[in-house]
């Protein structure tokens, strides 16, 4: 549910060499693992939720406390164990070791949905198709379902979404007379009226970070990666890709983007006296500005994010759902426990705690519609964000491995933005890592 | 036996003078004249080494507002030192005080064990011939080289295989092992246990055990102490092993739950608690600067010197 952890880069280092003693586990070869049906009916599932059982559940969201407690309110016969393996990248280096291990691995585990193809292709978590969520499609927006269903399996249920947005400085804005914009153009003159005006003050802040840019190819209506099976091709050079890195070009070499990494102290900083006057980032960020910048109450606003054209188009960013692995021997009640967490109860509880939700009947209330944000200075904040989610743009596969092509990003783009030079580079030697290591990995990786 | 007490009875009183003052009354009166240049320098590196100390008890002093929204390096705004030291202890239910207890416990059994062993087979390696012992010489050198972290994962899927993974013994038992220590103890017992104190022990009928705790681990005491310290400040300070073992926050020592509450602030709908993980941070380092000034006047080496008489 994070969207991305830049400032975590150093915990990277260290767990890019567990990933790569264990991602071995993750090649390619027993997928699609629907063969022994381990399947089961609705009857059967609300049969096993009433006799006495256990579960462990990994995930880190806050919101998962509320739930499993209203979970075993409701059944009281099963015992959830809710546990906190690490944020991100660490609960996956400890979900692959145990998936490794053969032993030790919850029954139900928090994942996002960059992350989980990696899983769904190695066989670590169970295709919930043998299980009936075919059927839920038409509870969750397109993308997110887009999202969970691979190769021909449903490898996890939604939980919250991340459609972007641009969250704006009002304030600030206001004293440099700037419009808000509605293309990356305007997007960057206002940069550069900002910084003009005050050095200290940028339009955003952004030193490289995967999350960031593959949603922002995303928006650009780029696909970069292409996933049949164990066939994957990878290719920066296409048009969304590239219209995205000579925009951002002028941005980065121009010094109009701050150099402060996300989610850091000096971030919330930034965030709360102004200095940093937007963010285009996922839904779920006003829970975080409200806690962690408490001093920009009232200045900040919500807007479409810039398109190229001017016409809207947005991308996820961030955002997972929940899955049952394999190794679970309490499959049905995992499933029972999925179908409470990402449901309609769930679902409810997860958004009065701050989340943002996936589920259409959530999104498309009036309630939750006409929810006028204190902290957004009564603006209803959710109309601008549900139609980010709308706008999505269809299309977009991340890589069977992910998680450690996001873990090289700071070596190789992330030069392209150290030293000023040209991001289409940086995206070019990103694609020549990636395509090595998932040759290596058994992946078939082709670049068009 | 009277003799070998008595000769051990002036290191012991050696060694509750304070070490720091004899060497420094030692060192003024041959030190050669200050240079400038290393004076600066010096002074740079302490500045460097204290910086972030600085920083930290400055911060720990602020609310997590006044944190984001004022100068990191001086005060500012209300002073919630206790409130932050409170709500750090109770928050989540006191997980700080029950990680805090984890890391003791990890430290006394691992860090502990860890010096008894190195103590045990640095000794024996110095002091008796036995066929292997440059066999053995090559392994711990070898160990010494390879880090901790190149080793955690292959540690976990054995600890896996053998049910240990999510039990404090996943973090106790790797802890147990350091070559750096055995080495450490190995190279220093050679000249501080004369061999000849040895003899003279055995010839007045001490068995080698009895020699070893009444007279050997007097000699070695500083190096003991060493080592000690190496091994608690690397055992308190051990991130990678636990966060890769457990799973169960109720087993976490500080460094992973700390970094836990840190990465809080970085999902949707989290609670930001920067305030705490400060002063946490903070209450984490005071044992072992305590620690380190309560040990460091042991740390002196040649207390053997003049136990013999030559």
């Amino acid at each position: 549910m994070t969207a991305h952890r830049s400032t975590r880069r150093w915990v990277g280092l260290a767990t890019a060499a567990a990933l790569t003693a264990t991602l071995a586990a993750c090649a390619p070869g027993a997928q699609q693992g629907s063969g022994d049906a381990t399947g089961a009916t609705a009857e059967e599932i609300a049969a096993a939720l009433q006799e006495e059982s256990s579960i462990t559940v990994w995930g880190w969201a806050p919101q998962l406390e509320p739930i499993v407690e209203a979970f075993e309110e409701k059944y009281p016969q099963i015992d959830v164990k809710l546990e906190n393996v690490g944020t991100g990248n660490d609960h996956y280096t400890k979900l692959q070791n145990a998936i490794k291990a053969g032993t030790g691995a919850p029954d139900v585990a928090q994942v996002e949905y960059y992350a989980l193809p990696q899983f769904a292709l190695s066989d670590a978590f169970v295709d919930l198709t043998d299980f009936g969520a075919g059927e839920l499609e038409d509870d969750y927006t397109a993308s997110t379902w887009g999202s969970v269903a691979i190769g021909g399996g449903i490898y996890a249920l939604p939980q919250d979404s991340g459609p972007m947005a641009m969250f704006y400085r009002a304030d600030v804005f206001e004293r440099h007379g700037i419009e808000v914009p509605t293309t990356w153009d305007e997007y960057i003159a206002a940069a550069e009226k900002i910084h003009a005006a005050d050095p200290n003050a940028y339009i955003t802040n952004d030193i490289g970070d995967a999350g960031f840019t593959t949603s922002m190819i995303w928006q650009a209506g780029g696909q970069p990666y292409r996933v049949d099976g164990e066939n994957v091709t990878i290719d920066f050079a296409d048009e969304g890709s590239t219209k995205w890195a000579d925009t951002w070009n002028r941005l980065v070499q121009n010094d109009l983007v701050a150099p402060v990494p996300s989610w850091s102290d000096e971030w919330f900083q930034a965030l709360g006296d102004g200095s940093i006057a937007t963010l285009v980032i996922g839904a779920w960020m006003p829970a975080n500005l409200e806690s962690g910048a408490p001093d920009g109450a009232g200045e900040w606003r919500v807007a479409p994010m810039p398109s190229y054209d001017g016409s809207p188009a947005a991308a996820e960013n961030g955002g997972g759902g929940d899955a049952v692995l394999q190794q679970s021997e309490n499959k049905l009640v995992a499933y029972g426990f999925l179908e409470f967490l990402n449901g309609p109860e769930g679902a409810a509880i997860h958004a009065a705690n701050g989340g943002f939700p996936s589920t259409l009947a959530d999104l498309e209330s009036d309630e939750f519609l006409g929810y006028e944000s204190e902290y957004f200075g009564g603006q209803q904040i959710n109309e601008v964000l549900v139609q980010a989610a709308k706008d999505v743009v269809p299309g977009w596969q991340y890589l069977p491995f992910q998680t450690y092509a996001n873990s090289i990003f700071g070596d190789t783009v992330g030069q392209a933005y150290a030293s000023k030079g040209d991001l289409n580079e940086g995206l070019a030697a990103w694609q020549e890592a990636s395509t090595d290591y998932g040759n290596e990995q058994g992946f078939t990786v082709e670049n068009d | 036996m009277t003799e070998t007490r008595a000769m051990t009875q002036p290191a012991k009183l050696a060694g509750r003078r304070p070490a720091a003052l004899r060497s420094t009354e030692r060192r003024s009166s041959t030190a050669p004249r200050r240079s400038i240049l290393l004076t600066i320098v010096m002074g740079l590196l302490a500045l460097y080494a204290l910086l972030p100390l600085f920083w930290l008890v400055v911060n720990s002093t602020k609310t997590q507002q006044a944190l984001l929204s004022s100068f990191g390096l001086w005060f500012s705004g209300d002073f919630a030192l206790w409130d932050n030291i409170v709500q750090t202890l109770t928050y989540d239910d006191g997980a700080f005080v029950r990680w805090f207890g984890n890391t003791v416990l990890y430290v006394v059994l691992g860090a502990g064990g860890a010096t008894l062993l190195a103590t045990l087979a640095g000794y024996g390696l110095a002091k008796f011939d036995f066929p292997g012992r440059r066999a053995v010489f090559a392994v711990v050198l070898g160990a010494v080289a390879v880090p901790g972290t190149a080793l955690a994962v292959p540690t976990f899927l054995m600890f896996s295989q053998m049910g240990l993974t999510n039990t404090p013994w996943a973090i106790i038992l790797p802890s147990l092992i350091s070559p750096f220590g055995l080495y450490l103890i190995w190279v220093y017992a050679i000249d501080a246990v004369p061999t000849e104190l040895l003899e003279a022990a055995r010839i007045d009928g001490a068995g080698e055990f009895r020699t070893f705790f009444t007279i050997s681990a007097k000699l070695l005491a500083p190096g003991f102490v060493t080592v000690l310290l190496f091994t608690i400040v690397a055992t308190w300070n051990n991130y990678f092993l636990p966060l890769i073992m457990l799973s169960d926050s109720t087993w976490y020592p500080l460094t992973v739950g700390l970094n836990a509450w840190n990465a809080q602030a970085f999902t949707a709908g989290g609670e930001a608690i920067f305030n705490l993980v400060i002063t946490g941070s903070l209450l984490t380092i005071i044992p072992i600067i305590v620690a380190f000034l309560v040990l460091q006047r042991y740390w002196q080496s040649g207390l053997a010197a003049g136990s013999v008489k030559q």
